[in-house]
């Protein structure tokens, strides 16, 4: 028996746990080092914690046509008026010529989330003989409040100073007659004019509550949308299942890890355990890897991290199958260790490199969620041939002259 | 030593028996398309409890949402609503009539699809699986030969088929994941092909004079099954923990990756080294 290199193994297993546990309980004196994978959550993707996924197309109209420039503005409107929402890290892209993808995920409700962003949001003022004198793109500022006397909620507008200078010239020039808000062709009241306005100030009541009066401010904020957009599909998921949906993968992927870990040890035996140890290296690696360039996890995310688990026990498997084979044909155990790495790694490499042209390809021709599953799993099994030729080799060689373990049966064979 | 490659007409004859069935249900029923491709709108509520499906088809068809797209209860209280693609203002409308007539009503998921997107999925998904297959083969020529390539990819077909018929035998219903799946079968499939024409080749460096390639090939077989076995077994602790535990929207990935992987275990020992085999020796015929 030689105890330095038992002892070399226990502290791997110990390092092992001791990363495992911070991982799994967040330490808050990692949480500030920016580079260190622990302490950090891992971003939960908008089917895990609630959301909408939406892919919005712009429409021709009669007035204006899709050009470039508009997808532009249109896009930096969807912008400003999700961040204003407030919802922490959308993604909003540019999908071909005249598509523009929008994911908010944490939102309360998505549904009225997507209602709200796309709302064209043009605001007019017009005179009795519908003659436009004022539009949105006037607008300096749009604050919802309350009247301080009535109590009213109001949207209070306040224009540029061109702007000004139109309203104050329209209100000289219609004193008694009236002259019409418009939001989105609608009307929205219909006030008469008692004297002129100079100061560039106007409002729009007749709103419930602060909220809604709050929803329509910030779209008048952001500008209206310069061409109409429609809902080409659209994805919500409500807080309540994305709870639902990472409760269950967490804990299927607990059986299906646990059913694994038995199975080595029980068909394997020694190299079994080192395999598991491995196993729990690679996960905690790809884990780390995930945190590391941002990945958010999504569900189909997961059940490509757990098929991967799958990939990285069969390279495992191929090669100790290997091991046995050499060990049979009379080979030491440190000898048959080489051999098997050196002949099974051939195999389980051009194995991988099939499924990651599958998984690349996956990434390629879809998006969001489904490209959650090719990233997880390449990944996977980038790490998962890593893990296996570097630490289950090294740790097979330890665990080899520790001496304990001599006799062939120990190794399956 | 059971021989795999002398009975092969037995293995290829057992395969047909699975994908004819599926094939003629493919021409005659074709599949299940889910929303994805065919546009519409699934919505997925939780209602309180005792609520009937029944009373649910009644909202949905008094608003003219065209109800006969079926109502099915998905959990406890759960319910699935398929109907036309409706817009925001009608998906709202929706939930506030069920609010109103049904009790607290939350809304578990809500997915509205175009036809347009629909059509693209389709254009894609078999874009996908071509551009994946030329890719495959020609790997498979550069790091093996050409005919174990075709071997390859007439047992990822296989897999492809097999999967396909079952969906359409039971009409599960298909969406993108669905094609994900397929996607990745075909990764699965593959390497389970792989590992075994990698023993192929080193033991065609080895050859004894007098040796056929039957024997060969069995011999392989024999070699790597331990691995084919214990490989299947691990993803499928995986797969079947993840469908029974896992959550409702990954149930189609999880079952096709299921079918395909077994079928992908099959085909690799019974179908793809048995093919090669054959190709083989009919070039030597000739």
């Amino acid at each position: 028996m030689r105890w330095s290199k038992i002892l070399t193994l226990a502290a791997i297993v110990l390092v092992i746990a001791a990363v495992g546990v911070t991982a799994a309980v967040p330490l808050p004196a990692f949480k500030d080092i920016k580079w260190l994978p622990w302490g950090k959550e891992i971003t939960l993707g908008l089917d895990l914690q609630g959301g909408v996924h939406v892919v919005l197309e712009a429409q021709d109209t009669p007035g204006a046509k899709v050009t470039e420039d508009s997808m532009r503005r249109a896009k930096a409107v969807l912008e400003r008026r999700v961040n204003e929402l407030g919802v922490a890290e959308p993604i909003i892209q540019r999908q071909g010529d005249r598509r523009i993808i929008v994911e908010l995920a944490g939102v309360a409700d998505p549904e009225k989330a997507v209602r709200d962003i796309i709302k064209p949001a043009y605001l007019e003022f017009k005179t009795a003989d519908g003659e436009t004198i004022i539009t949105g793109a006037d607008l300096q500022d749009a604050i919802e409040g309350r009247d301080p006397t009535s109590g009213q909620v109001q949207v209070n507008l306040t224009f540029t100073d061109a702007g000004t200078r139109k309203f104050a010239q329209a209100t000289t020039a219609n004193v008694g007659k009236t002259i019409g808000i418009y939001l989105d062709n609608k009307l929205l009241q219909n006030p008469v004019v008692r004297e002129p306005i100079t100061n560039g100030k106007a409002m729009i009541t007749g709103y419930e509550n602060l909220e809604e009066a709050h929803t329509i401010a910030v779209l008048l904020r952001s500008g209206a949308l310069p061409v109409p957009l429609e809902v080409l599909e659209k994805r919500t998921v409500g807080p309540q299942l994305g709870q639902d949906s990472l409760e269950r993968s967490i804990n299927a992927g607990i059986v299906g890890i646990i059913a694994i870990l038995v199975f080595m040890i029980v068909y394997y035996r020694v190299p079994g355990l080192i395999a598991d140890l491995a196993l729990l290296i690679y996960a905690l690696i790809v884990l780390g890897i995930f945190i590391g360039i941002h990945a958010t996890m999504t569900l189909p995310g997961i059940a490509g991290f757990l098929l991967s688990l799958g990939i990285a026990v069969d390279a495992n498997v191929i090669i100790f199958e290997r091991i046995k084979e050499e060990l049979r044909s009379g080979k030491s155990i440190r000898s048959a260790i080489d051999a098997g790495f050196k002949r099974g790694f051939v195999a389980v490499f051009d194995a991988n490199v099939t499924t990651l042209i599958a998984a690349a390809v996956l990434y390629y021709l879809s998006e969001s969620l489904i490209r959650g599953f090719a990233v997880t799993l390449s990944i996977g099994i980038l790490a998962s041939m890593f893990t296996a030729i570097t630490m289950t080799r090294w740790m097979l060689h330890l665990a080899a002259a520790t001496n304990v373990f001599k006799q062939a049966r120990y190794y399956g064979a | 030593m059971f021989n795999f490659i002398k009975h092969r007409k037995i293995w290829y004859l057992i395969s047909l028996l699975v994908i004819v069935p599926g094939l003629v249900s493919l021409a005659l029923q074709g599949l299940n398309l889910g929303i994805d491709f065919t546009g519409g709108n699934i919505m997925e509520v939780r209602l309180e409890q005792g609520v009937k499906v029944q009373q649910v088809r009644q909202v949905v068809e008094d608003l003219g949402y065209g109800a006969s797209r079926n109502i099915q209860k998905s959990g406890a209280n759960d319910y699935l609503i398929r109907t036309r693609e409706l817009s925001e203002v009608e998906s709202a409308k929706l939930i506030a009539t069920m609010q109103e007539k049904l009790g607290k009503t939350v809304l578990l998921r809500n997915e509205r699809v175009g036809p347009v997107i629909g059509k693209e999925l389709t254009t894609k998904a078999v874009l996908a699986l071509l551009i994946a297959s030329a890719l495959m083969l020609v790997y498979i020529t550069f790091r093996f030969e050409f005919k174990q390539g075709v071997a390859a990819i007439v047992a990822l077909l296989h897999d492809s088929l097999v999967v396909l018929g079952i969906f359409s035998i039971f009409q599960i219903e298909v969406d993108t994941a669905f094609v994900a799946a397929i996607l990745t079968i075909i990764g699965y499939s593959i390497n389970d092909t792989i590992i075994i024409f990698d023993r192929v080749r080193e033991n065609m460096k080895t050859r004894k004079k007098g040796e056929s390639l039957e024997d060969l090939v069995n011999f392989s077989l024999w070699q790597t099954l331990a691995r084919s076995i214990n490989t299947v077994l691990t993803v499928v602790f995986v797969l079947v923990a993840l469908y029974f535990l896992g959550g409702t929207t990954t149930k189609t990935l999880v079952l096709a990756m299921l079918i395909g992987v077994i079928s992908g275990a099959y085909s690799s020992i019974f179908n793809a080294s048995p093919v090669w085999v054959d190709l083989k020796l009919a070039e030597k015929k000739r």
